[in-house]
């Protein structure tokens, strides 16, 4: 066991976890995305029956709840170890430069991962709130009605294609990132996975926020 | 005192192996109970303090950069010889062995210089298993190149960074002792004083760069492997912290210096630009291979180089050696430069530089061939002086590089002062009056890896060493020495800073004891030293506090021992009156302006004894003996 | 040409530093930068001011010596050179600009702009060689190694330890000098003996040292002198993983 902490411990294991707990929320919103878009079928009866099942068993299932424990602890740990190396992190640099461009030398996103972390935390707070409390906790059947009624909310909406933005900037490093982190950069797929990340990212981001949008240009019926 | 080389009995190629079995030998038990001063950590120090650490002996090391990866080793460009023979040319021992002594123009000892070619060899090996990334065939096999006009390739290289990579390679065996405990490391620190105790060095006197503070350290043996002196004349390759000091105390405690009138001048440097310059680049000597050396023939001829026709230029060294044409080595290169320029027809806004022409090369082999083996060299060009040396010719202009004298040592590298070795560039070396390109690697790391570690060993085992204490007299008093050398500084309170002396000692130097030398200059030179020397002892002005890092105080300290030895540089070279090697004097020379050498008179090694301050200290001779390597006149006509 | 200089004076390492504002004039512009701070340092010095302390020695660009964060970016603007091989025809005549030390935790400033980088000594005392004492050695040609390999193993021994991507980076991250030094031993079949311990020693020294951890951000890549790549970084965190797993 030994080996195994000194490798969690180690500013290159930690990035690991990183790496590791970022690819598989990733994946948790290739799922959650691809549920979603049910909601965007133009045919707004079907679209309600259809997404209403799937949140029904969302908020049923056993293996989506053995899954969602997984989910907690990615996201956990996720976040305490980007916090923990954030601090660490700062505090290498306890004078800081009287003349800094940082822009000279590297991109916003990869320096703004604390920000656009912590935005996306508190998006996810407010989303739990809107809709994942409800549905679990307070026996709300009808999860169509209610997303409709939140992205028809000018403000709400609005707030949340921002998130998406905050989103698509968070992937678009930390996809790439996390590649180099696992030694997978090669020189070969570099720019491959680069480009891939960048169009991920914006493809993600993207397909969320056309949810809103939707809705709130009254796609989703009135 | 008679000087003793101590060169073993038997056939050249017998001596070393002989020498080895007949030292003696410290039992591996007992040797952590010797501690070994190393005084500089470049190739020569470093690998020694890490060899003499692998054996088991307490090493402490001194260097006063941040970190023994900076020693100016790191420079090297070109590479480093050996005679592996890979290549199948006809290469072998014997041929390096007599390469280095002909190209050092007959003036180094033959015992030495075959030891050098024989342990060659092993340098090589050693550092390929370090892990130093030799440039590679697609067989994987070892690369080589020629180099510097030699007939055969013998040349390894690590792309233009071969010191770089033998330096990292040396530190990086260090780093492991040091790790392991057996050496002890201290950088930022300087030596400024040897200890003699009973007739023996048994220590030094260190200031800590950033307390300020003077420390005592004891030892059994001392080693100065603290590079060259070229930084006497201000404008040298060399860099900006090299410097004698060590050297220098360890001369005038009582250690010979030799043959310090031999610096070479290497003639492809990027020509000073103005009052600014702080010192000089070196473009490696393989441009020659491919550039053509030339002047316009008018004198003060005020045209853009690409516009003066081919009929009009003097393409002086393939005019004057035919044979060699710009081949020639580095002395020869270097004067012809000169000559043409004093004879008005230098180049550039200060008319001192000659043109480095590419425009045939690359209308030859293409651009392209010539950016894939110079690429880098006109890069560094074109970043220093904003001209684009594909476009127009290189201007190029001699330039001080590194120094063939230093302390004598026996072929053990000891100095006269029993105890205290010399390494590297430090000692006056395997080189004579010339090193060739590619050798001085091999030479610093022979003495480090594997010439030390047997001598040192071989000094210890058989000498008795008392212990002694860092609370002797001998201490105390080399202490306030250096202490009071330190006062003095601080207290002229002048007002001149310590750079003005330093680049007027420079010009004296450069002017009269630079490429060509004659009596008349080398007096005045003599003079002007002496009293530029006495001005700064009443003007210098030191600003800051002891007691903490004070990059003015070092370089004062410096540059009063540089002050003292250009003087002994002066003296040398006035009492040479011959021309050999980096040595050029005006009064020895052919009808057609070449050197002259006169082995009838000169063919020792001149050890200079310190006898004072202001006193004409005492030559001894080491008179040279070639059994193996006739003599001839070098010719390259 | 002239110049406004913001130049951080620091007495030494128990005394706080401030920027102090100084001008030089009359620089030509093949000048290099550290020859216009010896300018500025003569000025000073006949002023009876004491001159500026800063770190350099070969003065052109191997050394790693020197280590000036110039106009907000480490060795200046000019990309690929040290401060010694930046001249100041890369400024604009009258620009203003700052000249501050490395500043990182494990980097003190000793005095003004110099800073202690030893903690790089002791990630290679960590394990930074190949452990093969002088005379163990087989002939030189006894392994062949592959001439990409070579090739690579170079490219990261090109490293000249200046410490300019841990100046850079925005976590004082010491992975690409690290990952240099493990790069280039790894991908020689004399240093794949010990790649196991190196890698491990390796990192655990640089961590404790104090430096950050690496965010990918490759701001060290673009203001290495020597152009390293951050390919390293990826090989090392791969030789890491195998080495903690195996």
């Amino acid at each position: 066991m030994g080996w195994f902490l000194r490798f969690l411990t180690s500013s290159v294991g930690q990035k690991f976890i990183q790496g590791f707990t970022g690819f598989f929320l990733i994946s948790f919103l290739l799922v959650h995305l691809a549920g979603n878009l049910q909601l965007l079928n133009p045919n707004v009866e079907v679209a309600k029956e259809s997404f209403n099942k799937y949140s029904e068993f969302m908020s049923t299932s056993m293996i989506i709840r053995i899954l969602e424990i997984g989910l907690v602890l990615g996201f956990f740990f996720h976040i305490l170890v980007g916090t923990v190396l954030y601090f660490r992190n700062r505090a290498t640099r306890p004078i800081a430069y009287g003349d800094r461009r940082p822009s000279k030398n590297s991109s916003w996103s990869s320096r703004a991962m604390m920000l656009t972390g912590s935005l996306i935390f508190v998006f996810v707070v407010i989303h739990l709130i809107n809709f994942f409390v409800k549905a679990r906790f307070q026996g709300e059947t009808d999860m169509y009605t209610l997303v409709k009624a939140a992205f028809t909310d000018p403000l709400l909406s609005s707030f949340y294609i921002f998130a998406m933005i905050i989103l698509g900037f968070h992937l678009n490093h930390g996809f790439q990132s996390a590649f180099q982190t696992f030694g997978l950069l090669g020189k070969k797929y570099e720019k491959f996975i680069k480009g891939f990340g960048t169009t991920f990212a914006i493809v993600i981001s993207l397909a969320f926020a056309i949810i809103p949008v939707f809705f709130l240009i009254g796609l989703g019926g009135k | 005192m008679v000087l003793d080389a101590k060169i073993p009995e038997g056939p050249i190629e017998k001596k070393w192996y002989n020498h080895k079995f007949n030292l003696k030998l410290v039992n591996p038990a007992n040797r952590r109970k010797h501690r070994i001063i190393v005084v500089g950590t470049g190739l020569a120090g470093g690998a020694a303090a890490a060899s003499l650490g692998e054996m088991g002996y307490e090493v402490v090391a001194f260097a006063y950069q941040d970190s023994a990866r900076r020693a100016h080793s790191i420079a090297a460009q070109g590479g480093i010889n050996a005679a592996k023979n890979y290549r199948n040319d006809g290469d072998s021992v014997y041929r390096l062995f007599y390469d280095t002594v002909k190209g050092g123009d007959y003036r180094a000892r033959e015992a030495n210089v075959y030891r050098l070619a024989e342990l060659s060899v092993n340098i090589i090996d050693q550092c390929v298993a370090q892990g130093v990334p030799f440039a590679r065939e697609y067989s994987g096999y070892l690369d080589n190149r020629s180099f510097g006009g030699a007939q055969v390739s013998r040349t390894f290289y690590a792309r233009g960074q071969t010191g770089q990579q033998l330096l990292l390679g040396a530190y990086s065996a260090l780093a492991r002792q040091v790790g392991l405990g057996t050496v002890k490391m201290n950088a930022r620190h300087e030596v400024l004083d040897i200890v003699v105790i009973d007739g023996r060095a048994r220590g030094v006197i260190v200031r800590d760069m950033v307390t300020g503070e003077i420390e005592r350290h004891s030892g059994d043996a001392v080693v100065l492997a603290t590079g060259g002196y070229g930084n006497a004349y201000y404008l040298s390759t060399n860099a900006k912290g090299c410097n004698t000091t060590a050297i220098w105390r360890a001369y005038k405690r009582g250690a010979f210096f030799g043959n310090p009138c031999f610096v070479q001048i290497h003639p492809t440097c990027i020509p000073v630009s103005g009052d600014h310059q702080s010192k000089l680049t070196l473009m490696s000597e393989s441009l020659r291979n491919d550039g053509r050396v030339w002047v316009p023939m008018k004198k003060d001829d005020p045209r853009k180089p690409n516009d003066i026709p081919e009929e009009e230029r003097d393409y002086y060294l393939e005019r004057r050696y035919p044979a060699f044409g710009n081949l020639v080595p580095r002395d020869v290169a270097s004067r012809a430069a000169k000559l043409e320029c004093d004879n008005g027809r230098g180049v550039g806004a200060s008319k001192m530089a000659v043109y480095l022409d590419f425009a045939d090369a690359i209308k030859r082999q293409g651009k392209a061939k010539i950016e894939e083996k110079y690429g880098n060299l006109f890069d560094m060009y074109q970043e220093i002086t904003d001209e684009n040396p594909y476009e127009v010719p290189m201007r190029i202009y001699p330039a001080v590089h590194y120094t063939m004298g230093g302390l004598w040592v026996d072929y053990n590298l000891m100095t006269t002062l029993p105890g205290l070795f010399a390494a590297g560039e430090a000692n006056f070396s395997d080189h004579g009056a010339n090193r060739l390109g590619a050798s001085a690697l091999m030479q610093g790391l022979a003495d480090g890896y594997f010439v030390l570690p047997s001598t040192l060993s071989g000094y210890i085992g058989g000498t008795d060493l008392p212990k002694v204490s860092t609370d002797a007299p001998e201490f105390a008093e080399a202490e306030k020495d250096v202490r009071d050398k330190i006062d003095r500084l601080m207290s002229v309170k002048g007002d001149k800073s310590v750079d003005y002396f330093h680049k007027h000692l420079g010009k004296i130097l450069w002017d009269k004891v630079g490429m060509g030398r004659n009596e008349a200059g080398l007096k005045e030179a003599i003079s002007e030293i002496r009293e530029l020397r006495e001005d700064f002892w009443k003007n210098v002005r030191v600003l800051g506090d002891t007691n903490e890092l004070n990059q003015s105080l070092e370089k004062a300290g410096r540059v009063a021992d540089f002050f003292e030895l250009a003087e002994l540089i002066a003296i040398d070279a006035l009492h040479r009156r011959e021309s050999c090697g980096g040595h050029f004097r005006e009064e020895s020379q052919t009808e057609d302006n070449e050197a002259k050498r006169d082995d009838e008179n000169f063919s020792y090694v001149a050890a200079w004894e310190f006898k004072g301050l202001n006193e004409q200290p005492e030559l001894h001779k080491e008179e040279l003996t070639f059994e193996y390597c006739k003599p001839s006149q070098r010719s390259y006509k | 040409m002239n110049f406004n200089l913001k130049i951080w004076r620091q007495k030494n390492s128990s005394t706080p530093g401030k920027f102090v504002d100084y001008s030089v004039k009359d620089i030509a512009e093949d000048t290099s930068f550290l020859e216009m701070l010896d300018i500025l340092n003569e000025e000073l010095i006949a002023k009876n001011e004491e001159p500026v302390a800063f770190d350099h020695d070969c003065r052109e660009g191997i050394c790693g010596m020197c280590s000036l964060h110039i106009s907000g970016e480490p060795h200046g603007p000019k990309r690929k050179v040290t401060a010694c091989q930046l001249f100041m025809r890369s400024f604009k005549d009258g620009e203003s600009i700052t000249v501050e030390p490395w500043r990182a935790e494990p980097f003190p400033v000793i005095k003004d702009c110099i800073v202690d980088r030893s903690a790089f000594d002791r990630i290679i005392q960590a394990g930074g060689f190949v452990s093969a004492s002088t005379g163990s050695a087989p002939d030189g040609n006894a392994i062949p190694i592959p001439k990409k390999d070579a090739d690579l193993a170079m490219d990261a021994a090109s490293c000249i330890g200046c410490g300019a991507c841990v100046a850079a980076c925005k976590n004082s991250s010491a992975m690409l000098f690290v990952a240099a030094k493990v790069s280039h031993l790894a991908h020689l079949p004399q240093g794949k003996v010990e790649r196991k311990e190196r890698v491990l020693n390796m990192v655990a020294q640089m961590d404790k040292e104090g430096f950050g951890s690496c965010s990918n951000t490759y701001a060290c890549e673009a203001e290495c002198p020597k152009g390293i790549s951050v390919a390293h970084i990826g090989f090392l965190n791969k030789e890491y993983l195998k080495a903690s797993l195996s």
